[in-house]
């Protein structure tokens, strides 16, 4: 298989991948997936470093750097915002299992629902 | 330059870490974990580029690795939870400028290097556009969310040609550096794309927004994908796709819970007045109450829902709301959080606010599954929403909104709503159930009204 080839393989396969994968997300969870989803393609950090790394003028190196900068607000920002999300998440269900120990008067005492 | 075999390794365990985030982020328990492996998986990837390739300029590099850091992390942790989706918008636009820059860096590079191969000319021209479309787009959006300019569509006489045009000479100018690769080409390209990246927001109406921003991060995960090409990364070229493919999947589901089409979110407002609603107050007459008033209602129903909307949110008083819901549940009546799949600024942004308020989990109601228990319920109370519970999106095909699946709240016995003004919602249309004979108005601040309501309800 000729390289071209190669990576046009690997192009469509994540294609299927990246849709496979979210194809069932609950509304409720549309807002950290696309904060999670905005993170992961703060990859680019990785180009940014390469280029810079092989800079050969003053003028180059001074924008890779900008670019390397922008680069890890996107990464470092994106996971932290997400992980502050979700954290809210997790905390709420340990928060709602106290609550239902004592049993509420009156309140909600169905089944969980998952 | 080719990258050794333990770093492509470490690269492929890297990629299987943001497909495994992915993952886990489409299950409420799954979630945190799996944003963390995917931060692992990015720390690794971070480390790995450092001793797989030969780096110059090795301190420069990490002390603006540093700076990135810092800013991104402040902003992340200072946000408050109401701003977020202007946050993630500013964040994708970075992702995108930065992913444009790198394109013109190696744009310079491989031609200074000489005979550049077409398909590698191709990748770098793509990212260089649709890079710079992002930033300036997702600018835009967050000029818009952050209500530092208007979040009602702007359109001029003669956009459409404007807009025609910026694009016509954006996908010319990103062709011709096919064949003819200059720099200068590359530049003028990069300027164009900002030009259209703002020119395809503006007409977006506030509502709208969100889907743009998913929109424009699909845009951005594409723009690393063929950068990946370009630098010969393949895990750029997987990370990249991912995102590109979650990203226009995730924007179709958030547009379908929105009951609009893309086209008509991007293009709706040049086709006339259409998407734009008055925005104006009404004066028709509405019945209004007290507070007291209102506590008699909600201490003696049985069945009460809440609806939450952004404006709740910005008064700040999920925790007023909370102590209320939970006087209520002593008291023995049944109470629920209905949540609209676009309640707040973008879809699941309310769960987020009230989990914030620590609202259990088993309180809140998506909209299918609470729709039919409307009919059954004695008060709902709508606090800060306005367009999610709008019959127009059902009984009004002129309506900007028609067509979005609403919450049922016109079906229960009674309805009041806590508002501090008849300015409209959102979408800038008037609310037919805010006139019906069933409806009561409690005017005010969302916080002290609720403190108000509140106490009231305590002294029953």
């Amino acid at each position: 298989m000729s390289e071209p080839l190669v990576w046009l393989t690997v192009f469509i396969l994540a294609i299927f991948v990246g849709n496979e994968v979210i194809a069932k997300v609950s509304s409720t969870l549309h807002t950290p997936l696309m904060s999670g989803a905005n993170a992961i393609h703060g990859v680019i950090l990785l180009g940014a470093v390469l280029v810079a790394g092989s800079a050969d003028t003053t003028p180059v190196l001074v924008v890779a750097l900008l670019a390397v900068v922008l680069a890890s607000i996107n990464m470092v920002g994106g996971f932290v915002v997400t992980d502050r999300m979700l954290q809210m998440f997790s905390g709420r269900r340990r928060i709602a299992k106290v609550d239902q120990r004592p049993g509420l008067p009156g309140g909600d005492t169905r089944e969980l629902p998952r | 330059m080719t990258t050794p075999v333990w770093a492509q390794l470490s690269y492929l365990v890297a990629a299987v870490c943001f497909i495994v985030a992915l993952k886990g982020l489409s299950s409420p328990k799954a979630a945190r974990r799996g944003n963390l492996i995917g931060a692992a998986g990015a720390v690794l990837a971070c480390v790995t580029v450092f001793f797989a390739a030969e780096i110059d300029h090795l301190l420069p590099i990490l002390v603006a690795v540093a700076v990135g850091t810092v800013i991104g992390a402040v902003g992340a942790y200072r946000v408050q939870m109401t701003q977020m989706p202007q946050l993630v918008a500013l964040f994708n636009g970075v992702g995108g400028g930065a992913a444009a820059i790198v394109a013109l860096v190696e744009l310079n590079k491989i031609i200074a290097a000489g005979s550049p191969g077409p398909v590698e000319l191709a990748a770098t021209s793509f990212t260089i556009m649709i890079g710079t479309i992002s930033f300036a787009g997702s600018v835009v959006t967050f000029l818009k969310l952050q209500e530092l300019m208007t979040s009602r569509p702007v359109v001029f006489p003669g956009y459409p040609l404007a807009y025609g045009a910026a694009l016509l000479a954006t996908l010319a100018a990103a062709v011709l550096l096919v064949p003819v690769a200059t720099l200068w080409l590359g530049i003028v390209l990069a300027v164009l794309g900002l030009v259209l990246g703002v020119l395809l927001v503006l007409p977006v109406g506030g509502a709208d927004v969100p889907i743009v921003i998913s929109l424009l991060n699909a845009f951005t995960g594409l723009a690393v994908a063929a950068s990946g090409y370009v630098l010969q990364n393949v895990l750029l070229l997987v990370a990249g796709t991912l995102v590109g493919a979650a990203g226009t999947l995730l924007t179709r589901l958030m547009a379908a819970a929105m009951g609009r089409s893309l086209f008509n979110i991007l293009f709706g407002s040049l086709r006339g007045g259409s998407t734009l609603g008055g925005g104006v107050a009404s004066d028709r007459p509405v019945r209004s109450a007290g507070p007291a008033d209102v506590a008699i209602l909600l201490g003696y129903a049985e069945r009460v829902i809440i609806v939450p909307g952004y404006g709740l949110a910005v008064a700040q008083a999920q925790h007023t709301l909370k102590q209320l819901v939970d006087v209520l549940l002593e008291r023995g009546t049944k109470v629920d959080y209905a949540i609209h799949p676009v309640a707040g600024r973008m879809p699941g942004h309310m769960n987020v606010l009230l989990a914030e308020a620590q609202v259990p989990y088993e309180q809140l109601k998506e909209m299918d599954e609470i729709n039919p228990e409307f009919k059954q319920t004695d008060v709902v109370l709508v606090v800060g929403a306005n367009d999610v519970v709008n019959p127009a999106a059902e009984t009004t095909p002129s309506a900007p909104i028609y067509g979005m699946p609403i919450l049922k709240a016109n079906e229960a016995k009674q309805v009041v709503f806590l508002k501090r003004s008849m300015r409209p919602g959102f979408a800038g249309i008037e609310n037919e159930l805010l006139f019906e004979p069933t409806t009561t108005l409690l005017f005010g601040d969302a916080k002290d009204t609720l403190a108000k309501l509140l106490a009231a309800v305590k002294a029953l």
